[in-house]
């Protein structure tokens, strides 16, 4: 064994997993065929409300290769409630959510009939001959008429009020009362802005498929979270754990998507149960559209207190979040999230949030990249940008006066979170230099003075987020179901290679890889001889999966913990072998040595002698496997300054980014490759929902954008190049010093892009336009001619105009 | 109906339906399971394929329309154990997450570099434009585009996915009869 020449954390090691993926050598769900496997196909309701009073599969029954047809009813005894693991309050209305429709749908989309058939093409082809009457119902769509509760999407609720969740940083004790503030404010700043509702659009659509085996069943899924789908499918089945194997094979993509236990997961399993059977689902992409979950869709009312000199003293924040129409997984918890994200990195002294859940029909929301902090950080560095412009202020100069210092950290927040570290000043400087930031700002003067048709625009995000989900005990106090800790194995094997076992469940983030160079950092292995085992419950029987940029700040440090006993044991035995004092055993480079002497044992020299364990210290058991479990004490807090130069053409209303600058400082970095792809896509991912992407659903409720025609996903043709730099302040909370990277690009774009444009544009009279930053929206805005609902704003769109909106 | 195909260099007879889609006939009977279905309506190009050394998005396509030609797949394009130049050029430029777009991905610049064999960043953009991905941002994969083509000249070039005759011939079919 070799020690390797360069240092492991750092270095840009090209992937272990691209291997199979350029060569299509690939395990994707769908790929699977199981000898006599029976596929699904799923009839959705076409209808977003209604009463279903009568179900006729009498001709889809008899067509070729129907092997069945089922309904609500055949399953309503053994279906049971798809979960929802975080009641945020005592008092959460939560109506029961069957996989599949009983007697009422209410969202167009849900599953209200599945045909067996034994092939995908005639089960789609049956699903054609089911008959089904709807009786209608009325339709909720709007949140605030939602609240009026004049129509109710579950009656038997009595109200379309999901919950109230409230933060108060006086009642709290992080700071003083808001309304004090605001009443003695010298300036205050009321905006309302909309998070449109997004769709996740994860590459690979759904599959699911399921083999039964004489009472055990191995469920293959392609979902980001093997390990709490085993525990949900248990619980909501009744079918005992320890008789459920859940497969993460090769997953396309997730950004939360498939952080999801699916009414198709759950059918899946009980169709096998029923028919002894394998049986495959796959979905077509409108049914992805139509029925896996979507994100964000906020209502965010702000009020920000300041005083002329440009301090900020208050913020008050009140939310409608749309959940749909059921609670999934985590529904009423993403907008939480964000709940102590709205004050960032600046320092207020009183905050208060009130969120209120709203029932619609209309597909559930869940959680999609950045879950809650993307929508906060929107809203408060819009707002910054706003009290800027009231001040007359340069918009960079007024963060700069009210963020924390980096000589602060750590620091307390006004909600209540204490930030390890960070530096704000050395992200932005950078940024700056990067950017060109002067230059710009003389160039945007002079198109100003010119007159010129096609403008520029600066816009400004600087931006923190908390992740490294999650300490437990926090967890524990927004009253979420589990925990957040992370698991790791390592297999130290005879001829001294290293498997390891990772409770993260990674879907295109590189986890192999970098789990293998940190294995190979702290072992001196090479980092060839590394292969990481994950996403299979039957090798890796314990973990919480991957999402909310975890996996590398919990998951890799329970990694290093594992090492770290994997290592005092060799060491144990190590000074056995050489005979001497423990003390003096000295370990460098993958090999152990007597301070001193010249006596060396490699690590793979003591991993053969635990295995074959003929001389062993007293006591001490054969093998050098170890397990590690880390429960982090605090989330990380990465953090960066985005940049974004757009040139908005006044006669078209077309956007282009001319310049984008990111700089993130996410802590140590183990693989710079991999933090700046993740960068990259978090920034396409920000970006669209700026300038592209948005659902939308017609007035009875019918999504209209339920394929990529009409959902627009951008392509190449519609991103700029990007300029990534980073600082590094590393995260104090764990040992590897990192922060998380999965989210960042996400959460920090959205506002630089809309502060971009709308500083462009400003000058012409606009204040605000709704996202997506389209073409005809930005045009229109540009004629002065406000969209329904306008209030005294000279132009724009429906984003911050309706000063009275938001809830009562 | 009755469709021969050369696929990857293999020469199938196959009895299909005639609404049988290209992709399910090359997952399904084939096995080929390196290519892909993303979407229904032919805006995410994961599925793309070469017929006859051009691409072809296979879940547009049905089986029988590519009776008497050749495709190929990306499982066809290393020779000998070794990556086209532009699955090497994908591999080292960090050009992929997920890996779910890839194959069509590979496909499709292989195709662009065909046209273009020293494009500029707005020509790859332009001409991968009918392939989405949603991990990357594309900012790598363009430099992966580029790093190809500066890969397959002078003599590498893009004519490597297509079959010579005797290379077919010297193959036995191995299914799909």
């Amino acid at each position: 064994m070799t020690a390797t020449a360069e240092p492991e954390i750092g270095r840009a090691r090209l992937r272990k997993e691209d291997a199979r993926l350029i060569t299509g050598q690939t395990t994707w769900t769908d790929n699977l065929q199981l000898t006599g496997m029976l596929h699904m196909a799923v009839l959705r309701s076409p209808i977003a409300h209604a009463r279903i009073t009568n179900i006729d599969v009498s001709r889809a029954t008899s067509m070729p290769g129907v092997a069945v047809v089922l309904t609500g009813e055949d399953f309503a005894a053994e279906q049971g409630s798809l979960p929802c693991a975080w009641p945020i309050t005592e008092d959460m209305k939560a109506p029961p959510a069957p996989a599949l429709a009983v007697g009422q749908v209410n969202f167009a989309g849900e599953a209200v009939a599945l045909v067996i058939a034994d092939s995908a093409y005639r089960a789609a082809d049956a699903l054609e001959a089911i008959d089904i009457d709807y009786d209608e119902l009325p339709v909720v769509l709007d949140m605030e008429e939602a609240l009026q509760d004049n129509d109710l999407v579950h009656a038997d609720l009595g109200t379309n009020k999901c919950a109230t969740w409230i933060f108060d940083s006086a009642e709290a004790g992080a700071g003083t009362n808001v309304e004090d503030e605001i009443a003695s404010a010298e300036v205050v700043i009321e905006r309302t802005f909309k998070q449109q509702r997004l769709i996740p659009a994860f590459m690979e659509p759904r599959s699911v498929v399921v083999a039964p085996a004489a009472g055990m069943y191995t469920v293959w899924s392609a979902t980001q979270i093997p390990h709490i789908l085993r525990w949900m499918l248990s619980a909501v089945t009744g079918i005992a754990e320890h008789k459920l194997r859940v497969i993460a094979p090769d997953v396309g993509g997730g950004f939360g998507g498939k952080l999801q236990v699916t009414p198709e997961e759950v059918l899946c399993l009980l169709v096998a149960r029923r028919m002894g059977r394998p049986v495959k689902w796959t979905e077509s992409r409108t049914e992805s559209m139509l029925s896996a979950h979507h994100g964000r869709d906020q209502i965010q009312k702000l009020t920000l207190a300041a005083r002329r000199d440009g301090t900020v003293t208050g913020l008050k924040v009140e939310l409608l979040a749309d959940m749909g129409a059921y609670l999934r997984l985590v529904t009423p918890g993403v907008p939480i999230l964000g709940a102590f994200m709205f004050n960032s990195i600046y320092k207020f002294a009183a905050y208060r949030f009130v969120c209120t859940n709203v029932f619609t029909n209309k597909v559930p929301t869940d959680a999609y990249r950045g879950a809650g902090r993307p929508e906060a950080t929107f809203a408060i560095e819009r707002m910054m940008d706003e009290l800027a412009v009231e001040l007359g202020m340069e918009p960079m100069k007024i963060r700069e006066l009210n963020w924390i210092k980096h000589e602060e950290f750590p620091f307390n927040t006004v909600a209540g979170l204490t930030y390890d570290s960070g530096n704000y000043e050395a992200a932005t400087a950078r940024a700056m230099e990067l950017f060109g930031y002067e230059e710009l700002r003389e160039e945007q003067a002079r198109r100003r003075a010119a007159g010129s048709v096609v403008q520029l625009g600066i816009g400004i995000s600087t931006y923190t987020e908390m992740c490294g989900l999650a300490p437990s005990r926090v967890l524990g106090a927004l009253r979420y179901a589990a925990g957040g800790w992370e698991t790791a194995s390592i297999r130290m094997l005879p001829t001294g290679k290293v498997e390891v076992i990772t409770g993260t469940s990674p879907h295109g983030q590189g986890h192999e890889t970098v789990w293998s160079q940190i294995v190979a950092d702290r072992l001196g292995v090479p980092f060839e001889d590394v292969e990481v085992l994950h996403g299979d419950t039957a090798t890796s029987h314990k973990g919480m999966d991957s999402y909310g940029s975890r996996s590398l700040a919990v998951g890799g440090t329970a990694l290093v913990h594992a090492a770290e006993k994997v290592l005092a044991k060799a060491r144990t035995l190590a000074a056995h072998m050489m005979e001497c004092d423990e003390s003096d055993v000295e370990f460098a480079a993958g090999s152990f040595s007597v301070r001193g002497t010249s006596t060396v044992r490699t690590l793979g020299d003591v991993v053969l002698a635990a295995h074959v364990a003929h001389d062993l210290p007293e006591g001490m058991e054969p093998g050098m496997d170890a397990d590690a479990t880390f429960d982090p004490d605090n989330f990380s807090f990465p953090h960066g300054t985005h940049l974004c130069a757009t040139e908005v053409d006044t006669e078209t209303g077309m956007v282009r980014i001319s310049r984008y600058v990111a700089v993130d400082d996410v802590g140590t970095v183990m693989n710079p490759l991999i933090v700046d792809g993740q960068v990259h896509g978090g920034l396409a991912q920000g970006i669209a929902q700026a300038l592209y992407e948005e659902a939308t659903h017609d007035e009875m409720g019918t999504l209209t954008t339920a394929t990529f025609a009409d959902y627009l996903v951008p392509s190449a043709a519609d991103l700029p190049a990007f300029l990534t730099d980073r600082t590094t302040t590393p995260a104090t909370s764990n040992p590897l010093g990192a922060k998380g990277v999965g989210e960042a690009g996400t959460i920090a774009s959205t506002p630089a892009v809309v502060n971009s444009v709308l500083d462009a544009v400003r000058h012409l009279g606009v204040r605000d336009i709704e996202m997506p930053m389209s073409p005809e929206r930005v045009w229109t805005a540009l004629q002065g001619r406000p969209d329904e609902g306008a209030g005294e704003v000279a132009a724009g769109g429906l984003g911050s105009i309706d000063a009275q909106g938001g809830q009562s | 109906m009755h469709i021969s195909v050369n696929v990857d260099g293999v020469t199938y007879a196959d009895e299909v339906e005639p609404r049988l889609l290209l992709v399910h006939y090359l997952r399904e009977r084939l096995g080929k399971t390196g290519t892909v279905v993303g979407c229904d309506t032919g805006n995410c190009g994961a599925c793309t394929v070469h017929l006859d050394g051009h691409s072809v998005k296979s879940c547009q396509m049905l089986a029988v329309q590519a009776n008497g030609h050749e495709v190929t797949t990306i499982e066809g394009l290393a020779r000998d154990g070794k990556l086209h130049p532009v699955q090497e050029a994908f591999h080292s430029n960090h050009a992929l997450q997920c890996g779910f777009c890839t194959p069509g991905m590979i496909m499709q610049a292989i195709d662009l570099l065909a046209d273009e064999s020293d494009p500029d960043d707005e020509t790859v953009r332009k001409g991968l434009e009918g392939n989405l991905c949603r991990c990357t941002g594309y900012q790598n994969i363009v430099r992966a585009v580029q790093d190809a083509a500066q890969r397959m000249k002078p003599g590498a070039g893009p004519k490597q996915e297509q079959h010579s005759d005797e290379h077919v011939s010297s193959k036995q079919p191995v299914g799909g009869e």
